[in-house]
């Protein structure tokens, strides 16, 4: 007996850990599993919302467009209101979100006076160009995002989800 | 690689003493199911806390998803059950552990009740666990509302209408408990809300810390 690699007292402890951890993790694993649900969900891609602009009215000068639709966060359903700004490039129509890159502001086309042909955060004074391109030297470190759009059957912008810009 | 870590922080801190004082104590035999299983008994009061751990746990995780609004807290609590991964489960815990603590804390009262363990010196225990018994009821009082469903409802205006059957006093407690004269609703829900998840589980480990030191300091009560 007294050769043995593995002591009672050892047996012991190793078997009353393991089985201890186990009902540990039997009981914790659904709680951890619940709480990180939201990481985990996987969400459908959005809907297109028709807005009340008719692309042929859409000029070559950035304009505030709101669009409203339904969204449902998880068991509470409402109307929110988005702002995509839109402008007509060559044959086709650009929506550019308004979410600043930097820390997630929201721009607006020619709000500094001093920059009147570019979109202007007033958080850090960040600025980006026409086609959401960031200034270098101002605090954004990458361009605007663009939304999805397209045209209904009467004529008039549909705009989708925000993806990153394609146009810089 | 565990063993280095502990000694690392005990030869700085010294934590051995701490948790021998806490862990290393006599088990009598007459306590313990190796040598007589009807000692299984003793292990009530264990088990009690067991699920009483469970049930502080799957209430901090519920709470997660949880609204104590009347306009949400149904939805919040079918969107947590149905939606949300092992919402079933973890709102299941929480549901049947409910009941399971009150039916250990019961059988651990009653072997505290038919060994005597009661005597003196150890009759202030028992007055501690009859506050223990009494918060207990509470948070399943407390927490039954709280699903804002018709069973939840009714139970709580006939909890509410025995409460206020209280002579003189009466009319006091069911505004008290409930928020207002006569609505049970919106300020009724917020309230049990803050009770469940506050109040009376803070009177709980203030109690429950006492139960635990008074045990440590008399002793376990000796054989019949
Ligand atoms: C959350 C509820 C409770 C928990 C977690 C709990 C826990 C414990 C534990 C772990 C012990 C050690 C002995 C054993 O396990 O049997 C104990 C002993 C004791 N409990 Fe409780 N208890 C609770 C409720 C109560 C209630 C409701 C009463 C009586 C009304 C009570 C009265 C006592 C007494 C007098 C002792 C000392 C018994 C002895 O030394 O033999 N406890 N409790
Ligand atoms: S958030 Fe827009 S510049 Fe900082």
């Amino acid at each position: 007996m007294s050769n043995n690699k593995v002591t009672r007292r050892q047996f012991l402890s190793y078997t009353l850990t393991g089985v201890g951890g186990f009902m540990a993790a039997g009981m914790l694993m659904p709680m951890v599993r619940f709480a990180i649900d939201p990481v985990l969900q996987k969400k459908d891609g959005g809907d297109f919302v028709t807005t009340d602009v008719a692309v042929a009215d859409i000029t070559e000068e950035p304009t505030r467009v709101d669009f409203t639709f339904e969204q449902v966060d998880a068991w509470y359903t409402s109307e929110v209101t988005n702002t995509a700004w839109v402008y007509k490039s060559g044959d086709s129509i650009v929506a550019l979100s308004p979410i600043c890159k930097h820390l997630g502001c929201t721009v607006n086309w020619a709000g500094d006076a001093e920059y009147p042909d570019q979109f202007f955060c007033p958080c850090h004074e960040g600025r980006y160009e026409k086609n959401g391109k960031n200034v270098p030297g101002t605090p954004p470190l990458g361009p605007l995002d663009v939304f999805e759009v397209r045209e209904s059957a009467d004529g008039l912008l549909e705009i989708g989800m925000a993806v990153p810009n394609n146009l810089v | 690689m565990l063993n280095k870590i502990y000694d690392w922080v005990d030869e700085r801190l010294d934590i051995t003493p701490i948790w021998r004082d806490i862990a290393d104590h006599e088990v009598p035999e007459h306590v313990n199911p190796a040598h007589h299983f009807s000692a299984f008994v003793y292990c009530f009061g264990g088990l009690t806390f067991f699920v009483t751990v469970i049930q502080i746990l799957s209430g901090m995780f519920l709470t997660m998803y949880y609204v104590p609004d009347i306009e949400n807290a149904w939805n919040s609590v079918y969107y947590l059950q149905n939606e949300v991964a092992f919402g079933e489960i973890v709102r299941g815990m929480h549901h049947w552990g409910a009941s399971l603590v009150i039916v250990m804390m019961f059988l651990h009262t009653l072997r505290v009740f038919f060994t005597g363990s009661y005597k003196k010196p150890r009759e202030l225990n028992w007055m501690v666990g009859v506050g223990i018994f009494g918060i207990m009821l509470g948070l399943g009082f407390t927490g039954y509302l709280l699903p804002w469903d018709m069973k939840a409802l009714f139970a709580t205006k006939v909890g509410i209408e025995i409460a206020a059957s209280v002579p003189f006093i009466g009319g006091m407690i069911k505004t008290l408990l409930a928020g207002d004269e006569v609505i049970l609703g919106a300020q009724t829900l917020t309230r049990f809300f803050a009770i469940h998840v506050f109040f009376l589980p803070a009177a709980l480990f203030g109690l429950l810390a006492a139960h635990f030191i008074l045990i440590r300091r008399q002793g376990i009560s000796g054989p019949l």
